[in-house]
């Protein structure tokens, strides 16, 4: 059977569980629709030309896994941020689990999908933001249908949570290949201010396809940094599809650190509603063997005064591949509008490729947007010339690249992530860097 | 005898650029190599070096004893190599103190000891900062990042002074600096000056030279030592130009 067929014949079952009363019930059945009749993206989308789902979609995917699996917490930890006291809402097989998780009712909401999609004390919020940003697109589409279970956080005004809040989704690979569909909503509501940190890591070699959508709303001045960890084994893809709506005053900004996985897709969307809005999106790509990563981003200046700084950093090596689309729009009213776009990439194998592509879309005539875009190679005369004191080129070549993604480790906040990103930077490059730069 | 060249030739792209170079430099002593434009100079301090675009087609590299021309860069500074640049690379995101670092404990480890203890190591940069008149607030900037050109040559001899190099090639070390750069510098490799260490100096003028005395003087022309003297053949070179060796050679 073909996998959308599949899927198709899986949400008969899905939904028999579910409550066929309820609005969201509405909202999935419109959903699984447009899925039915979009199907999965081919490389005749435009949005899909250089990333190409197909070799993946021929796994037999298990659409609906329920098989329990209990997992070690000794086996996971090193996937936690463990040494800062954080909120935790972790998933095995994309169900919930109460026993490594930590969550809380204690002024804010930190906790599940499935009880916010259900229990009357939460109608207000999901009818307010539920599937309100998402893209009616083929795979949030897919996402929707099946929305169930992820992370809910709800941080009410003024409230500064002062512990992170990480989000870990496991895979066991209890089934020979697995999708998971995790559905998040992260509402900031004015003047508040909360971390998030985000993993997927699928625990053996089975495959696994996790197509998950978040959607946040950020409230008039609050800020909310984002940390997405994406270091998966070589069967494991993830496509993250992201929604951000901000309100005046706000700052949001989100890291994607890419070391691994088959084919990683990063679609990134932010939709400023309001005026002096700071949205900045960083990324660190680092890749080789026939990995594959794309970045989509979308920043779409609707209000004037508004800013957005991207930076993506990527290097490749052996045959891996990368894709940066970079996509600003600056709408007529969106004046006064500082949009900046940077992405740069170093290949170290004659194999490795990247396509980069920006894409401005300027409708208002008193802007300021730039970009700019490098591929090229290592220096080679800045290899010498550490060569020369002594550095030898295998460490010398670490340290150049280290340099060059360093720029995007400045603005991340939290140090225990810093230092977690520097060693896998270390450990990626296969080099004990001994301090940090 | 720390250095010990032999007929030596090299090609860079197919381009014959040394033809036969001979130069013997003992512990103790300063060096100078002068010459017009294209001789040569820049070339045979590469080559020194072991820049692999530059081709050695024949003639042996002796350092104390060693023949040191199949090593890589890296293995022949910890034979005791050292270059200033003529136009030292930048790297942002590498301070200048992470870099030193990172060089004396890969020099360490390639003789088998231990990194420097983090004391030893911030005394010692101490130390050679203030020989070089280096401000601390230098030292945390990318390597070489927005440098002026007499910040960067500064940057080399407090590299130089931190490696304590048994050979020390300064190549256009003088050029880009202003007369107190000039002195700052001169004065660094004077009190690093040892009878264990040598130093060749690669300069267009005689003005370094006031600076840095030099035991040997010799013209690099068409890829070959055409003549040696002493401190007095720079000053008469200063005085008269190149012309009249060229000269001197065809006749």
């Amino acid at each position: 059977m073909e996998l959308k067929d599949k899927i198709l014949s899986s949400y008969v079952a899905f939904e028999n569980e579910m409550d066929m009363n309820s609005d969201i019930h509405e909202i999935r059945t419109k959903a699984f629709e447009n899925f039915e009749k979009l199907g999965f993206p081919t490389k005749k989308l435009e949005a899909w030309k250089y990333t190409s789902l197909n070799p993946i979609l021929k796994n037999d995917f298990c659409i609906l896994p329920n098989k329990e699996v209990s997992v070690d917490l000794a086996e996971v930890r090193k996937y936690f941020i463990s040494d800062i006291d954080s909120y935790k809402v972790i998933f095995i097989d994309g169900k919930y689990s109460s026993f490594l998780s930590e969550t809380t009712h204690d002024t804010i909401d930190v906790c599940l999908m499935s009880a916010a999609l259900t229990k009357p004390k939460y109608k207000v919020v999901i009818e307010n933001y539920f599937n309100k940003i998402a893209k009616q697109d083929n795979l949030t589409s897919l996402n929707t249908a099946f929305a169930k279970e992820g992370a809910y956080i709800y941080i009410p005004k003024n409230v500064e949570v002062q512990k992170p809040i990480q989000i870990i989704n496991l895979t066991t690979g209890a089934e020979i290949a697995t999708m998971m569909q995790p559905r998040n909503l992260i509402v900031v509501e004015e003047n508040a201010h909360v971390q998030i940190i985000e993993r997927h890591q699928s625990l053996n070699s089975n495959a696994v396809l996790s197509n998950v959508v978040t959607e946040v709303f950020v409230g008039r001045n609050a800020t909310v940094d984002y940390y997405k960890i994406q270091n998966d084994n070589l069967n494991a893809s993830l496509v993250d599809n992201t929604y951000i709506e901000q309100k005046t005053n706000s700052e949001v900004s989100v890291h994607t650190f890419s070391f691994g996985g088959n084919i990683t897709r990063n679609n990134l969307n932010f939709y400023q509603r309001g005026e002096h809005i700071n949205s900045i999106l960083k990324g660190i790509t680092i890749i080789e063997e026939k990995q594959h990563v794309d970045h989509h981003t979308l920043v779409h200046h609707i209000e004037p005064n508004c800013e957005s700084h991207q930076d993506y950093k990527g290097i490749y090596d052996e045959r891996s591949t990368g894709v940066f689309n970079g996509k600003v729009i600056v709408e007529k009213e969106a004046q006064k509008t500082n949009a900046y776009q940077q992405n740069n990439n170093v290949l170290v194998s004659d194999k490795a490729t990247v396509n980069a592509k920006p894409q401005l879309e300027i409708f208002a005539d008193d802007v300021k947007c730039s970009h700019g875009c490098t591929i090229g190679q290592l220096d080679d005369d800045a290899l010498f010339y550490m060569q020369q004191r002594g550095i030898p080129k295998k460490e010398g070549k670490a340290l150049l690249m280290y340099a060059f993604a360093n720029t995007v480790l400045d603005s991340v906040k939290i140090p225990e992530v810093k230092k977690r990103i520097t060693k896998l930077i270390a450990q990626k490059l296969k080099v004990n860097i001994g301090f940090d730069l | 005898m720390i250095l010990k060249i032999n007929n030596l030739h090299s090609e860079v792209a197919g381009k014959s650029i040394l033809k036969g170079l001979n130069i013997e430099v003992k512990a103790g002593e300063v060096h100078a190599i002068m010459g017009p434009n294209g001789a040569g100079k820049s070339t045979l301090a590469n080559i020194i070096a072991g820049r692999e675009d530059y081709e050695v087609t024949q003639g042996t590299i002796e350092l104390n004893g060693e023949d040191i021309s199949e090593l890589a860069p890296e293995e022949r500074a910890h034979a005791g190599v050292f270059l200033s640049f003529q136009y030292p690379v930048e790297i942002p995101g590498v301070s200048v103190t992470n870099f030193i670092k990172t060089a004396i404990n890969e020099n360490r480890k390639a003789r088998g000891l231990e990194d420097m203890p983090a004391k030893d190591m911030l005394q010692k940069i101490r130390e050679k900062s203030e020989l070089l008149e280096i401000d601390r607030k230098f030292l945390s900037r990318s390597l070489n990042e927005g440098f002026s050109g007499g910040e960067k040559k500064r940057n080399e001899i407090f590299q130089m002074a931190m490696l304590e190099p048994k050979l020390a090639i300064l190549d256009e070390t003088d050029s880009g600096l202003d007369i107190d750069a000039l002195r700052i510098v001169a004065n660094g490799v004077n009190k690093l000056k040892s009878k264990d260490n040598a130093v060749i100096v690669i300069t267009h003028y005689q003005r370094l030279l006031d600076y840095i005395v030099p035991d040997f003087v010799h013209v690099l022309y068409d890829g070959k030592i055409v003549k040696s003297g002493d401190a007095s053949l720079a000053l008469e070179l200063e005085a008269k130009g190149y012309d009249w060796i060229k000269q001197e050679l065809v006749s």
